[in-house]
């Protein structure tokens, strides 16, 4: 049903779109296709969810839209600022793992990707100060990266990520290795920050709890190569908090998200 | 027995201790044992000298040896520092370019299993003895600063790598910034052996060259005072090229810890 609808609004606004992936497939060097066709597009400030099995391309799909990988056909298209290009600097990425430097602290660490992009020293360190705060973690700057727990290391990179004012956040399944309760916490951190910084945010995750609770929509994908299953509107009262989470249409989303993903698992085994 | 069971079950400071102590007992108890050995069996010194004569000796041919330890260093020295410069600018190199790392790499081989004992007679043909000392302690400390350096280099976390393309980051700041930081605990280790290793390369080259008569080192010494039958200053100068091991040793360890310890699992305790 929506794979139309979406590619028609690729058609009609392109310039209210952040992302537009159009018919992007993605085949491994042994020829083994991990994605597509993908037909994808992602409206300025909207906070998405890519939902689908271990193995189905989401992550590539994230790569393919950060160009960290180039597609083996089709058309990634980005909305880029206005003026000089920099590359990376309209894109924040964090990874699965929070992907911290060890050997450094947690300031320089967030201000690698100014420092990588020629910003002066003092403005960066500003600059990543101002975005440690921006995640709780102003007390840290000095610290080392394992002298943080999960949760806070976590932080750490969201803040890197945020800290070049990118309009799209790519998140590869952020908050998976985390214990439930801050994840929960993270998870609420992480629309608050949606809302006060309008950023588009696309979010890889296996969990369908977790892309209930944060998006606005749900895109569901199949089992590799990844295609898009279902694309479900999550339409509540916002700000969404604690309450959406106990909610009952918190759970008719979450079963109709669940019904629309099991197919992408008939095929495996339960394990 | 019952000194180790409370070992084990106060696993904290008193374990620590002992870890010193008991080395410091064992090396007095031997020296004791050789000690009254060679008294009460009245051995002669040119058979095997007591430790005390052993330490009089040092004293007394200190003028001597320590010149020689000194000349030993000196090469351990270059020969170090050529090494880790080599290393270290080689496998850069191979970083770079796989083509390079290809040609050169097995060569790199042949060189590190290839006995430097062998080599050293060929080497103090063709080049000036000191040189030839010098290229002897560089190829054997040069292979493990080498090889761990590539081992670093190539163990860069992938996604950080990915980071770094993200934000369009040069070659030499991934360089700077990601590749030599992430291998710097590796590189560090090859040092580490390499600086036992060019004094090792250093000694085999004196003592190749020493029927050749014109060096100076702590091997040559050893050599020399061999044919002289002075047993005690052998000893001597074999005491000096242990205590310099283990000084080389523990000043790169220590360096090691330093650059290390707020980062490094190997420099973190275990406790933390």
């Amino acid at each position: 049903m929506s794979a139309a609808q979406t590619s028609s609004t690729v058609e009609a606004g392109l310039t209210h779109l952040a992302v537009s992936l159009r018919g992007v497939t993605k085949a491994y060097d042994n020829g083994v296709m991990a994605l597509g066709p993908l037909d994808l597009a992602v409206r300025k400030g909207e906070f998405i969810s890519l939902l689908g099995p271990s193995g189905c391309g989401k992550s590539t799909a994230l790569r393919l839209i950060a160009e960290l990988t180039a597609p083996s056909s089709g058309i990634v298209r980005l909305a880029r600022h206005e003026g000089p290009a920099q590359p990376g600097h309209g894109i924040g990425f964090v990874f699965q793992e929070p992907t911290l430097m060890p050997w450094t602290s947690v300031r320089d660490n967030v201000r690698l990707p100014l420092k990588l992009g020629g910003v002066p020293k003092a403005e960066a360190r500003a600059r990543a100060d101002q975005a440690l705060a921006s995640v709780g973690l102003a007390d840290f700057a000095d610290a080392h990266p394992r002298e943080l727990s999960g949760g806070m290391k976590m932080r750490v990179s969201l803040a890197r990520a945020l800290v070049t004012d990118p309009d799209i956040l790519l998140m590869d399944e952020p908050f998976a290795a985390l214990d439930e309760i801050t994840r929960f916490r993270l998870n609420n951190d992480l629309l608050a920050l949606w809302r006060s910084l309008g950023k588009t945010v696309i979010f890889v995750t296996h969990s369908v709890f977790e892309s209930v609770y944060l998006s606005q929509r749900v895109v569901v994908m199949t089992a590799r190569p990844g295609r898009i299953q279902a694309d479900i509107r999550i339409e509540t009262v916002e700000p969404r908090g604690e309450e959406f989470r106990t909610s009952a249409a918190y759970s008719d989303y979450c079963r109709r998200v669940s019904a629309a993903l099991a197919p992408s698992y008939s095929g495996q085994s339960t394990l | 027995m019952s000194a180790q069971a409370a070992v084990t079950a106060k696993p904290s400071g008193a374990q620590r201790a002992m870890r010193f102590v008991l080395p410091i007992i064992v090396f007095a108890a031997g020296l004791l044992a050789w000690e009254l050995m060679v008294r009460i069996k009245d051995i002669p010194p040119y058979v095997l000298p007591a430790p005390s004569i052993i330490v009089l000796t040092l004293i007394r041919d200190w003028a001597v040896l320590s010149q020689s330890l000194a000349t030993t260093l000196l090469t351990t020295l270059e020969g170090f520092v050529a090494a880790s410069i080599g290393g270290i600018a080689l496998a850069l190199l191979f970083n770079q370019s796989k083509w390079v790392e290809y040609s050169l790499f097995p060569y790199a081989i042949v060189l590190q299993v290839t006995p430097v004992i062998a080599i050293a007679p060929l080497l103090l043909i063709y080049l000036e003895q000191q040189t030839a000392v010098v290229v002897c302690a560089f190829i054997v400390a040069f292979f493990p600063v080498l090889s761990n350096t590539t081992l670093g280099l190539n163990s860069v976390d992938r996604n950080l790598a990915g980071l770094f393309q993200l934000y369009g980051a040069s070659p030499p700041q991934t360089l700077r910034f990601l590749k030599l930081p992430a291998a710097l605990p590796y590189i560090l280790g090859g040092l580490r052996i390499a600086g036992g290793l060019s004094l090792i390369g250093a000694v085999v080259a004196e003592i190749a060259a020493g029927t050749a008569g014109a060096g100076s080192g702590l091997a040559y010494r050893i050599a020399e005072s061999g044919y002289r039958l002075n047993i005690p200053r052998m000893f001597a100068a074999l005491l000096l090229l242990s205590l310099a091991g283990i000084v080389i040793y523990g000043v790169l360890a220590l360096v090691s810890h330093l650059v290390l310890r707020r980062w490094h699992e190997s420099a973190l305790g275990k406790e933390s």
